[in-house]
């Protein structure tokens, strides 16, 4: 440097500042590049889902009067539930049946070819079902003539979405030319209906050939029982736990071992922690399969490392003059820890928490190995007895009808990656409100 | 206060609060401390001088016992506060640092109010049975450290909201809130201008009626200004050990004398 004669101006540009400017210039473009990739992939990933997805809120239905005749429903009369029960779905399916076949005549609909097996199939299976559950329920209805707004089949659905046209009708052979002429004609009289479903949310799974039926109502309990579950049996463990390696054990070999073991479980494919939960949970300690119970203690298996390292990460960042203030004091160690350092912590320990939780949520695999795979069709009971109940799950319910072979799980599966996303926002907001709250403070 | 005056400056003869007999240090294996005897005088404000590195705040660290905290600080000898061994087995080290409160170099108040910040220690001591008695205590001791008239109409705001050498006078607030009987100081006025660290000075002067201050400090002018016996550490030795006026008017070891005259440190 002792030979470099002095600069010139300082408005002329060296050789090297330019260079150095120009590798800056580099840099910020490729961090913009970076984070405009990212945003698009993102935007094009909820554009899919939500184009897909959000029709499954909205379901058709066919809105006619039909006569619950007493000689087909009650047949011995006297409105007694036990004989009521009798008559299955099988009977209702014929009544609604031949109620629509009437219903269509009279609205002046006549479709040239229509066979009645046509107009029967032109409304789903749950119709009657439907049907049948309301007659259970209000005996009195039965001999009245009652206007029942009718599911219809999941392709007629497909159609007034636009998804099924006649072309893909031609080769279909679950639908018919007619069915999709009677389904323009019908939304001509202003009798079909595209409206909100709530049964999407609430509802059971339904089987592979009733996609109109299908609800989130099982995964979405299943779900909520679990995180549930989660929160209790690994936010306190995964904190109690780190509390005890960073403030209080001595520093020696077995607690780096342990150290190091927690860091390699973060790591740990999921679908071990399912097998670990089949073998020991189920084989072992015996606990009922598929049950939100089992599968919350594996996710919180899971979700404990990410918890502990979160948890240890944000105790380390607390300034040690904290800890030497309050030990000055005269604090003992756990005053100290609990009055001062956790406080300042729980920021920190919220965000490690919302990310295991985060993650136990969307999870599949480990759920998979325990059974909850399973077609659940009934609702898991009320806490805490409902915990030990067969529930489904929301990654697992989407898995299991992105398996299915009618296109209209593919709109059912989106629409609840939807309320899965929903899920998600709600628990994120939950966590940054807290934070804010406790962040707050001071 | 005038630093001329230090050589006229009177000492009570008081009796030992702390002594230290043949303490040794160990970093792991490097030695911090090596031999050091002191005796402490109550009532008395006692400056350790040193270069850095020279171990003056590891031993201060040792007379409270906050070394603890460090796994491989390992401390020998006997040092002992009104007779009884600190590092006796039976002591307890959080009882301890009740009765040798301590301030340190960047001032640290909890991130509460400054009224929570006095009142922690005595409320964890057990030392106020009523709430009025609280109020009373966090009064004293902010007066005390000439900080009321500052925060008394904002007791409910945090205490990191405070200028520097506020936060410095809460932070000695909150350490004679606890009624100690020593006052340890390392390096107080280190991170403040030269107002605040001028308030804390006058601060430490008038503690000196009812505590025993030893404060550890780089400036030999604040040294002088504000302690009545000052020892000289360098290289984790004590070199010299005596009245303030002794030391920097006639020092004996001629390693004092170029410290004091800017030739080491």
């Amino acid at each position: 440097m002792t030979d470099t004669p002095k600069s010139g101006s300082i408005f002329t540009q060296t050789g090297l500042m330019a260079k150095r400017n120009a590798s800056e210039k580099r840099f910020r473009f490729y961090g913009l590049v970076a984070v405009v990739a990212s945003l698009m992939m993102l935007a094009f990933i909820l554009f899919t889902i939500f184009s897909a997805g959000l029709s499954s809120f909205r379901q058709t239905t066919v809105t006619f009067s039909l006569e619950l005749t007493e000689a087909k429903l009650d047949p011995k009369g006297g409105r007694d539930p036990a004989k009521l029960a009798k008559v299955t779905t099988v009977g209702y399916n014929k009544l609604i049946g031949t109620g629509f076949a009437a219903a269509i005549k009279e609205h002046g609909i006549e479709i040239e070819g229509l066979t009645d097996k046509d107009a029967a199939g032109f409304l789903s299976d749950e119709a009657a079902a439907n049907l049948r559950d309301r007659v259970l329920a209000d005996p009195t209805l039965i001999g009245q003539t009652v206007e029942i707004n009718a599911l219809v089949m999941g392709r007629i659905d497909g159609f007034m979405k636009g998804r099924v046209t006649a072309e893909s009708a031609a080769n279909d052979s679950n639908i018919s030319a007619e069915q999709l002429a009677l389904a323009k004609a019908l939304d001509d009289k202003g009798l079909l209906h595209l409206s909100f479903n709530p049964a999407f949310i609430t509802g059971t799974d339904a089987s592979d050939t009733r996609p109109e039926a299908a609800g989130l109502g099982v995964a979405i309990l299943g779900s909520a029982y679990m995180m549930l579950l989660v929160i209790v049996l690994a936010l306190p463990v995964g904190v109690a736990a780190s509390i005890y390696l960073e403030e209080f054990a001595p520093k020696n070999k077995l607690t780096d071992l342990i150290e190091v073991n927690i860091s390699n479980l973060a790591a740990v494919p999921s679908i071990v922690f399912g097998i670990l939960g089949l073998a020991i949970f189920i084989n072992f300690a015996g606990l009922p399969q598929s049950s939100s119970l089992v599968g919350a203690l594996v996710l919180s298996l899971m979700t404990l490392p990410t918890i502990i390292i979160a948890t240890r990460a944000s105790l380390k960042a607390v300034p040690p003059s904290i800890r030497d203030a309050a030990l000055g004091v005269g604090a003992s160690k756990m005053q100290t820890t609990f009055h001062h350092v956790l406080p300042l912590a729980i920021p920190g320990i919220l965000t490690g928490a919302i990310i295991g939780l985060a993650r136990a949520l969307g999870e599949t695999a480990p759920l998979l190995l325990i059974g909850m795979v399973a077609f659940v069709r009934e609702y898991p009971g009320a806490p805490p007895a409902g915990f030990s109940d067969p529930a489904s799950a929301l990654p697992v319910q989407i898995y299991q009808w992105t398996q299915r072979s009618d296109p209209a799980f593919v709109e059912r599966a989106s629409g609840a990656i939807i309320v899965l996303l929903v899920f998600l926002l709600v628990m994120n907001t939950t966590a940054i409100l807290l934070r804010r709250r406790f962040e707050r403070r001071w | 206060m005038n630093d001329m005056r230090i050589v006229e400056r009177l000492v009570e003869t008081q009796g030992n609060k702390i002594s230290a007999r043949a303490v040794q240090v160990h970093y792991g294996t490097s030695h911090a401390i090596k031999d050091v005897d002191v005796d402490i005088l109550d009532k008395t404000v006692t400056a350790f001088i040193g270069p850095s590195g020279c171990g003056k705040s590891t031993f201060l660290r040792c007379l409270n016992r906050m070394n603890d905290t460090i796994a491989a600080c390992k401390v020998t000898g006997k040092i002992t506060l009104d007779g009884e061994d600190i590092y006796d087995a039976r002591v307890d080290p959080v009882q301890l640092r009740a009765k040798v409160g301590m301030v340190f170099q960047k001032p640290n108040p909890f991130p509460k109010s400054i009224y929570d910040n006095v009142a922690y220690g005595p409320k964890i001591h057990g030392l106020t049975r009523s709430k009025a008695e609280l109020d009373e205590i966090v009064e004293s001791c902010l007066r005390k450290a000439a900080l009321w008239n500052e925060v008394k109409d904002r007791l409910t705001a945090p205490g990191t909201g405070l200028s520097g050498g506020q936060q410095q006078r809460l932070c000695i607030a909150r350490a004679i809130a606890t009624s100690p009987e020593v006052l340890l100081m390392d390096e107080p006025c280190s991170a403040l201008d030269p107002i605040a660290t001028a308030q804390v000075e006058e601060l430490i002067d008038e503690l000196r009626d009812q505590f025993s201050v030893v404060i550890v400090t780089h400036s030999m002018q604040q040294a002088a200004r504000v302690s009545q016996r000052t020892a000289f550490f360098h290289l984790g030795n004590l070199v010299e050990y005596g009245e303030t006026g002794q030391i920097f008017t006639n020092p004996r070891d001629p390693r004092t004398e170029s410290y004091i005259s800017g030739r080491i440190g």
